[in-house]
């Protein structure tokens, strides 16, 4: 699935992805003032299977879930970063949200047309017409994505008969 | 392979992989304590155990502290609360505390952080716990409900950043003001590193201190922070009625003299300044002196970091027989219930009191725009709190610094940033 990129810089922490103001609010009323702090369109803006691109230290402060959460409920369908905050990335992965060290992210420019496929480890810049390679998941997480989140993974160990949400 | 020694992360790691482990290591742990509070847990976690068919695997290792949306503003908040309640008499969680402090320290409080163990919380504060020689990781809600059903986890061991504070704290210098300056120094992304804290400002520290060392390792990005158990620490837990059994064990998990760490820093704690971090983040500090004069609104004290009993005391040397000044507001909300009824026996609170502080219930309260005294667009606000990321503390267009107790009760006097040192030589 081809998306458009939105571009951040370093250090997009958890009260720009998640403003703990709103965060007893529903997790749709949440999502809508994702980021809001950094670009006040950004939620208004972003389609679903867009982009979010950003440098360093993505995801950075708080554990709070609902960073990544807002991300997914708005239909990113990655985040692609020079690096992340660990809470941040499991949390991501956690949830079936893909998130993507990319050393060269900084070269994206907003509104870039991407697509990646994970499980081949290819980033495809269609404006530029340049494919990257990206590092493979460890298996244990590319598993966990499969699976659609750390849950759902679970569920096949516990084999608990689909009592679901 | 050639010999080498075991840092103090990797002997904890190895303990509760039940296999030696080494940094970068991938391996799943038994987790020996695991706790959460109102907004990070029950609430989260139900659906997802409902999901799994699953139940707590061990309400002895759990503990669950509601202390973010209290006591409740509203409707939403009371709910939030009303279901953590449910889910901690559900399920036999004794240790469940309910409004009566910040879970990173009503839980050291009572003895419950121990030397040597896997701490796993569903907060990044977490860290804090570090201070007791435990291996003490921050996960999100679904980490956490995974580890509430299967007792278990999984992590890459991380590189260890030995950072040594020699020398010793001048008067009205504190671990705040050092770890605001180690936030300059290291930056915030340190993801995959612990940051083990050792060297003669350290030892000297009291338990309070220490924890605001660890707590902060939260703002280096590391996985946790760390300090080796020792004399003051077995003191600390003897005094919470659970004293260590083998305190020659617990000794015996400070790192080996030849163990690897990625990198060491020595810094001299005796020449440090105050230190101000200025918005909107912990890293954008510097010398009390460069940020001198800058008027503010509020002066807040308060959090797991900043609102201690030996916080709530610093505040009140600066404040003793002076007043905050006109048009500013100091707030006040103790870290536990144990801290305030502290402040109380001691003398603390009525020095608060009296130079005109506004007292707040204990809980996260304002650091995390959670409860009562978020800010307003356009103000300025100092505080005791660990992170100023704009948009926390309430409006995103607010601006909030960060100080030490010190400092931020001497500009709740001045009405501005000001060097705590000058306020006390004055009133010698």
């Amino acid at each position: 699935m081809i998306g458009r990129a939105f571009v951040f810089g370093d250090n997009i922490d958890t009260d720009a992805l998640a403003p703990g103001i709103h965060m007893k609010r529903t997790p749709h009323e949440l999502a809508a003032r994702c980021l809001e702090s950094v670009d006040r369109d950004f939620a208004g803006a972003v389609r679903v299977g867009d982009f979010v691109v950003a440098g360093a230290n993505f995801g950075m402060g708080s554990s709070r879930e609902q960073a990544a959460v807002s991300l997914k409920l708005l239909g990113i369908q990655a985040v692609v970063a020079t690096s992340f905050a660990r809470i941040f990335y499991r949390n991501a992965i956690n949830l079936g949200l893909l998130a993507v060290v990319f050393p060269q992210a900084r070269d994206i420019v907003a509104g870039a047309r991407l697509r990646i496929d994970a499980e081949a480890g290819t980033l495809d810049n269609l404006d530029t017409g340049h494919r990257h390679a990206i590092s493979p998941l460890p298996p244990h997480l590319l598993a966990m994505i499969r699976a659609g989140g750390l849950i759902p993974h679970l569920k096949l160990q516990f084999g608990a008969s689909g009592a679901s949400a | 392979m050639m010999a080498v020694g075991w840092t103090l992360i990797e002997k904890i790691v190895s303990k509760a992989a039940g296999a030696p482990a080494r940094a970068g290591d991938i391996v799943t742990v038994a987790v020996d304590f695991a706790f959460a509070h109102d907004s990070s847990g029950p609430r989260r976690w139900e659906p997802m155990l409902a999901e799994l068919g699953a139940v707590p695997w061990d309400p002895a290792r759990i503990a669950i502290v509601s202390d973010h949306y209290v006591p409740a503003l509203d409707i939403e908040s009371a709910e939030i609360l009303r279901i953590t309640r449910r889910f901690a008499a559900r399920h036999g969680i004794a240790n469940f505390f309910d409004m009566i402090g910040i879970c990173h320290l009503v839980l050291p409080e009572r003895g419950l952080i121990r030397p040597g163990a896997f701490v796993a919380g569903g907060d990044s504060h977490t860290p804090m716990a570090g201070a007791f020689g435990a291996f003490a990781m921050g996960f999100g809600a679904t980490d956490m409900a995974a580890i509430i059903a299967t007792g278990r986890t999984w992590l890459q061991v991380p590189e260890t950043i030995r950072v040594r504070f020699d020398g010793r704290l001048e008067p009205l210098i504190t671990a705040k003001d050092l770890m605001l300056l180690l936030c300059r120094r290291l930056g915030m992304d340190n993801s995959g590193k612990a940051v083990e804290f050792g060297g003669g400002a350290v030892e000297a520290m009291d338990m309070a201190e220490r924890m605001v060392l660890c707590n902060m390792a939260a703002e280096l990005g590391a996985e946790t922070g760390v300090i080796a158990p020792d004399s003051v620490t077995f003191a600390y837990l003897r005094g919470t009625g659970v004293p260590v059994a083998d305190e020659a064990a617990a000794r015996a998990l400070a790192s080996d003299p030849d163990a690897r760490f990625e990198v060491s820093y020595c810094f001299d704690a005796t020449t440090l300044a105050p230190q101000i971090a200025a918005p909107h983040a912990p890293d954008n500090s510097g010398d009390v002196g460069d940020y001198a004069g800058v008027a503010i609104d509020q002066a807040y004290i308060g959090a797991c970091v900043g609102a201690k009993i030996e916080d709530l005391r610093m505040a009140a040397r600066l404040l003793a027989g002076r007043r905050v000044a006109s048009g500013v507001r100091l707030l006040v909300a103790p870290a536990s219930q144990r801290t305030l009824e502290e402040a109380t026996r001691d003398g603390t609170l009525a020095t608060l009191i009296a130079a005109g502080a506004i007292l707040l219930g204990t809980g996260c309260g304002a650091c995390a725009g959670f409860g009562a005294g978020v800010l307003a667009g356009g103000e300025t606000c100092i505080s005791t709190t660990n992170r100023n990321f704009q948009g926390r503390m309430g409006s995103g267009d607010a601006l909030v610094y960060l100080g030490s107790p010190f400092s931020v009760a001497a500009a709740a006097v001045a009405g501005c940033i000001v060097d705590p040192r000058d306020m006390l030589e004055h009133s010698s």
